[in-house]
């Protein structure tokens, strides 16, 4: 008895890291064959490869241009992506206009890759407003700050997509540390009962703000999902041709029926959880280092260099792009309005209540004494 | 017309709901064949099918939570809760997502969701099933709380509900289940969602109830009178918002306010209606409002149950503080 106990827990203590994720694009550049991904991205050749690159490189620019402006005093809190270009790009990028998203507060570069202006990103964090897009347009909801709660909406979405017989795929967008959640944990058994074709996309960015991966889990995360009777893939989430082929292989089983698949992108922070935060506290400087060797951006340029398909002059207007990216969110983010008072009652209910309605007349009259007395 | 018991109507009224538009869905832990442990969805499943009456796994955050997503898609989820005391793994889900992502959104998202709860005591359960949890969601700003004390209320006040584009929390007195009436399943004379109505008249105390006090309130009323005190009886009906307006005039014409809800009285109900009406109609106050309420104690082993519960006696000891009469205060100082 005690022998099996004992095996049972050697094997279930291998570390978050034990199976290496599969990878398509090495650090250094390299292309490597892989037997069951590699039909998913046969199509990618150099110019869909440079406009992935070109997403990367603009996301990271809006990213660090929301980190100055949050350090300037424009925005209240800016959650930084950097180093989850390739895991965010290359996902948001398999899919349809009529999929769903449902992300958490980082996916910055899901949004742009979504069609969203960097407009829109703005308010939410200027604190103008609670959100900034109508979700209808651009087939994603607003972040959701509740760790994981927006797992069960994606589901529940997908569930909706059976009923109507449509081929749409929900995504829920979440973290490492949102795989502790209840809510995660109860989607995966709603999206296996009801075969949902929704993918579970986690970001295992190492950091739930302090805590490492390590802290949570005892085995790769992927390796939950088939618990659950959820089929799951575990990639390089630096690799951006990895992470298509992975999303367009979960999508592929979801559009024809197959139900719910986890990946897991293996990725890093490397920046802050947000601005707030101070990770010199306990991030180890030489993990650190280890990642950003693995650079999403960076490998995809070698790549490209070493195939002919970038130069300086095209490295050149990315860069202007995506300088213009940041200018136009800079400028946004400046000549948003302050709201109106009043506006903080609009749309409590469809329409509003007889209690809200005094209540928003009084705070009126409130405001109207200031008024009269500026007279 | 037709007879109809308190759980039938709420049946009947689902089937409508069901039938009326095919976005409706319910869904909830052993709605299908069962038809819920108080066969409130009988026979809904084998008619409506179930991929319109679905059977959930138990979690009632993931129930919320999946219902969100369906209304996200254009669904208008009809959700039970198995019993009151179940309803708190969903309270995240409630409270920050159903409530708030009309607000957040700026009106682009709508949650069309209806949680049926069958709540409050007096059944002789054990634990975690005889619970009073509405203050929780009066308290949260972007839903409508409702409860009914009839057959025909609860018919009429589901199908409002269900056809809410706000997020609806139905509670159902599960201890009136049974209780007979006749139903009118026409729309037509229904009142509106969040109205009051006076259902006892009287002159000298008005007494506001909800859900399963309020026929208990009703029979105060009658014994008040054979003792020549004039109650009007309130049915509250929408907890939120509150009918102020029709509980305002009574008062002003009665001078006096009982409040009686099962739920424990600290920060509850009868705290914002005694409150709001004493702002409102202050002058008008011949005495202080008196709460008769569950005690600031958890919810009793059963065999307690009574003595947790307002009842007839209850009532009437709270009017006769109402009234400046002995009470079973009198002689208090603190």
């Amino acid at each position: 008895m005690s022998s099996v106990v004992v095996g049972s827990i050697e094997r279930a203590d291998a570390p978050p890291d034990a199976s290496s994720p599969a990878q398509l694009l090495a650090p250094d550049g390299t292309r490597h064959p892989h037997p069951s991904l590699d039909r998913h991205v046969a199509d990618l050749g150099p110019a869909q490869l440079l406009a992935l690159y070109e997403d990367m490189v603009v996301v990271r620019r809006i990213d660090r241009e929301g980190v100055a402006l949050q350090r300037q005093g424009q925005l209240g809190l800016w959650p930084p992506l950097l180093g989850q270009e390739a895991a965010q790009v290359g996902s948001a990028r398999a899919l349809r206009r009529d999929d769903f998203v449902f992300t958490s507060y980082r996916e910055h570069a899901v949004a742009y890759c979504r069609g969203i202006s960097v407009d829109h990103f703005m308010p939410m964090w200027r604190g103008t407003a609670a959100s900034g897009w109508d979700p209808f347009e651009f087939g994603m909801a607003p972040p959701g700050i509740i760790i994981g709660a927006q797992t069960l909406h994606a589901t529940g979405y997908a569930m909706g997509c059976v009923k109507d017989g449509v081929d749409s795929a929900a995504v829920a967008y979440f973290g490492d540390g949102a795989t502790s959640q209840g809510d995660v944990n109860e989607a995966m058994v709603f999206a296996a009962t009801f075969s949902a074709p929704v993918i579970f996309f986690c970001q295992n960015n190492h950091w739930a703000i302090s805590e490492p991966v390590e802290l949570v889990a005892r085995r790769p995360l992927a390796d939950r999902a088939p618990g659950f009777g959820i089929p799951s893939l575990r990639v390089d989430g630096n690799d951006v041709i990895a992470v298509t082929a992975a999303m367009r292989a979960a999508l592929e089983r979801a559009r024809s029926g197959g139900g719910p698949t986890f990946i897991e992108a293996v990725t890093y922070r490397m920046g802050p959880h947000t601005t707030s935060d101070d990770p010199t506290r306990y991030v180890d400087p030489l993990e650190r280092e280890e990642w950003a060797a693995k650079d999403p951006i960076e490998r995809l340029e070698r790549h490209l260099r070493s195939e002919g398909a970038l130069d300086e002059g095209r490295r050149a207007r990315v860069d202007e792009r995506a300088d213009a990216a940041a200018s136009a969110m800079r400028r946004a983010c400046l000549a948003l309005a302050e709201p109106e008072p009043l506006a903080l009652f609009d749309h409590v209910f469809t329409e509003p209540t007889s209690w809200l309605t005094r209540q928003r007349s009084q705070y009126e009259a409130y405001l109207a004494m200031f008024e009269e007395e500026r007279r | 017309m037709s007879e109809m018991t308190l759980a039938g109507a709420i049946t009947a009224g689902l089937r409508h709901a069901l039938e009326a538009d095919e976005k409706v869905v319910v869904m909830g832990e052993d709605v299908g064949k069962l038809g819920g442990v108080f066969r409130v969805t009988d026979g809904l499943q084998r008619d409506f099918g179930p991929d319109r009456v679905m059977d959930t796994p138990l979690a009632e955050a993931g129930i919320l939570g999946t219902a969100v997503g369906l209304a996200y898609r254009g669904y208008r989820p009809v959700v039970e809760i198995q019993f009151d005391g179940f309803i708190y793994p969903a309270f995240d889900q409630i409270v920050a997502q159903v409530a708030k992502l009309h607000y957040r959104t700026r009106g682009a998202v709508r949650m069309p969701i209806t949680v049926r709860v069958p709540y409050g005591g007096g059944i002789g359960a054990v634990e975690h099933h005889s619970e009073s949890p509405e203050a929780y969601f009066t308290h949260t700003a972007g839903l409508r709380v409702v409860t009914c004390s009839t057959p025909q209320d609860a018919h009429w006040m589901l199908r409002q509900a269900v056809a809410s584009d706000d997020p609806v929390l139905f509670f159902e007195p599960k201890r009136r289940y049974w209780v007979k009436g006749e139903v009118s399943e026409s729309m037509d004379a229904a009142p509106p969602l969040e109205s009051a109505r006076v259902v006892v008249e009287g002159s000298d105390v008005t007494l506001v109830a909800y859900g399963p006090l309020v026929a208990t309130a009703i029979d105060a009323a009658a014994a008040a009178r054979d003792e020549g005190v004039s109650v009007e009886v309130i049915d509250l009906r929408s907890l939120s918002p509150v009918d102020f307006a029709t509980v305002e005039a009574s008062v002003r014409s009665t001078g006096r306010l009982v409040v009686t809800h099962e739920a424990q009285q600290f920060g509850g109900l009868g705290a914002e209606i005694a409150t709001s009406i004493t702002e409102r109609c202050f002058a008008h106050l011949r005495s202080a409002p008196v709460r008769v309420t569950g005690h600031d104690v958890p919810y009793p082993a059963s065999r307690l149950e009574d003595h947790f519960l307002p009842d007839l006696d209850r009532l009437l000891d709270g009017v006769d503080r109402a009234m400046g009469r002995v009470n079973s205060l009198t002689g208090w100082t603190a």
